[in-house]
């Protein structure tokens, strides 16, 4: 079975300034994949790469011809000067019908918001609207970027709670960045440790018993947010070195399919 | 019907102003005040340009504002600091109009008549090229309108669900530079951005959705082009400023609405 979307010795920057080298990622049908990664790591970039909004620098991405995405942005800005109604956001850029706008809120687990200010929603709120947006579509790939930031909690625990609820009614696979180290831990199939490259990969046991990933967020997984403090020449252990390797015939999803 | 002046400025005012309502709203949600303060002060530069070469000044506006424009979004998308930069090609586009205005040998220019309209003097072949102008750019602006709210709200959303937000960028640079060729007859270089502003700033606190807001800004626009003629004619003021005041003073009203009712 192909990829949905794989990356190929893909290296990202801004002006000259390489913030991502030698990425080689793919997501397979229906498999949760996390990056996670400390500040100004990359991660970002990746996702926005992944969605097409940022050109490689070098490398290339391959996208599974009719590749539907569902994007989920880290925050969205609404100026307010823009008036817009839960409903009207919804139906950008293509218009659908109140009765769907409803539905896919319903779905989402914020039924009756249609007539609601985007602006007057609260953080939780308008993250399950942004994800009822990119649900719409009945997405092939799901691309999520630290969707619960700004949620405490229980609000996060629940958002993720509906991602994997997502997952198992539609098949999407997910691709995410998160920070909540623990809910990653045990909601992914598979997790890549980044920064300014891939530093390892694998399913959520092995990347957190490796020495990149232990350098970079501590030894507990438990409550351990991102060290700012890490190396950055730090040699790769052999547990993790052969993420290109393995060729991401891992688990039981293609047994799925 | 049409030989009367005062029927041929109010058809240029509606015009202009219905044309340039929607497109304010993209203005004024983007954030590009300036940019359409710029693009529009350039129109000077496009006046002398077009006198200059004795090519239609329809033309030779149109073919300034629009590199303005573009000069303009490949600067501020290099992430230049965009404020001041704006600001910088604002007032220098200006100065740099009136000198360059001031070499043309020729003719003695009416320069206040570019600055601050001459919505009297359109003929029936301005009104015309006004109409021209003004429908082409509200159909693209109606063509493009969903992809240009998306790519407004987030360039990564639009990018995402498959369109490109440099393109819906560039139709927009496009209908700006047209909006501004039409309009600097009716209210004048100095003028125009506030015609693209100001409905659309008015017709905020009356919306709760975009298009609801487009709407009422090309109601409030027509509203005040049409007003502002019969003002400045019954209290012998010049037509373009009297519009834009009356544009502002509907702008006051809206805003005291909003507060009042919380």
């Amino acid at each position: 079975m192909s990829a949905l979307l794989e990356t190929r010795g893909l290296s990202l920057g801004y002006g000259g300034q390489l913030v991502m080298r030698d990425v080689n990622l793919s997501v397979m049908r229906g498999e949760i994949v996390t990056i996670v990664g400390p500040n100004g790591s990359g991660k970002s970039s990746l996702i926005r790469a992944c969605i097409g909004a940022l050109k490689p620098a070098k490398g290339q991405i391959t996208r599974m011809s009719g590749l539907k995405i569902g994007y989920v942005p880290q925050t969205l800005a609404i100026d307010s000067t823009l008036p817009l109604t839960v409903a009207r956001f919804l139906g950008l850029p293509r218009r659908i019908s109140a009765r769907r706008a409803e539905a896919v809120l319903a779905e989402a687990g914020v039924p009756g918001l249609g007539n609601r200010q985007m602006r007057d929603l609260s953080g939780g709120q308008f993250q399950r609207v942004l994800l009822a947006r990119a649900l719409l579509d009945a997405p092939d790939l799901l691309v999520l970027d630290e969707p619960t930031q700004g949620l405490d909690q229980p609000g996060s625990a629940a958002f993720y709670q509906q991602i994997e609820n997502v997952r198992q009614q539609t098949g999407c696979a997910v691709l995410m960045v998160s920070h909540d180290l623990h809910v990653v831990m045990a909601a992914s199939d598979r997790v890549l440790c980044v920064n300014g490259h891939i530093c390892c990969e694998g399913t959520p046991e092995i990347v957190a018993s490796a020495p990149e990933y232990r350098a970079l967020f501590g030894t507990g997984t438990r409550g351990a947010l991102a060290l700012y403090r890490h190396e950055h020449s730090h040699s790769h252990g052999p547990a993790c070195e052969d993420d290109h390797g393995h060729d991401h015939g891992h688990h039981g999803n293609e047994a799925a399919e | 019907m049409l030989d009367d002046f005062m029927v041929r400025a109010a058809l240029a005012g509606l015009g202009v102003a219905l044309a340039a309502a929607p497109l304010g709203c993209f203005v004024v949600w983007r954030r590009m005040a300036y940019f359409g303060d710029a693009t529009s002060h350039a129109a000077i530069l496009g006046v002398a340009l077009a006198l200059a070469l004795d090519v239609p000044v329809f033309g030779g506006v149109l073919v300034i504002a629009l590199a303005m424009a573009l000069a303009l979004t490949v600067l501020t998308g290099r992430g230049v600091g965009s404020d001041a930069l704006l600001g910088v090609f604002a007032h220098a586009a200006l100065a740099l109009g009136l000198v360059a205005v001031s070499f043309v040998p020729t003719v003695r220019v009416d320069l206040m008549g570019y600055l601050v309209g001459d919505i009297l003097a359109v003929s029936s072949g301005d009104l015309v090229v006004i109409w021209t102008g003004a429908v082409l750019a509200s159909a693209l602006i109606a063509w493009r309108w969903s992809a240009l709210l998306s790519a407004t709200l987030s360039p990564d959303l639009a990018q995402a669900a498959g369109l490109n937000p440099r393109r819906e960028h560039l139709v927009l640079t496009l209908a700006l530079a047209v909006t501004v060729a039409v309009a600097i007859k009716v209210v004048g270089a100095l003028l125009i951005a506030a015609l693209l502003i100001i409905p659309a700033a008015a017709a905020r606190p009356l919306a709760r959705t975009p298009e609801a807001m487009a709407v009422a800004a090309m109601a409030i626009g027509a509203g005040s082009a049409l007003g502002g003629l019969m003002l400045s004619f019954a209290l012998d003021t010049p037509t373009g400023p009297t519009i834009v005041s009356l544009a502002a003073a509907v702008f006051c009203v809206t805003q005291v609405m909003q507060t009042v009712h919380g």
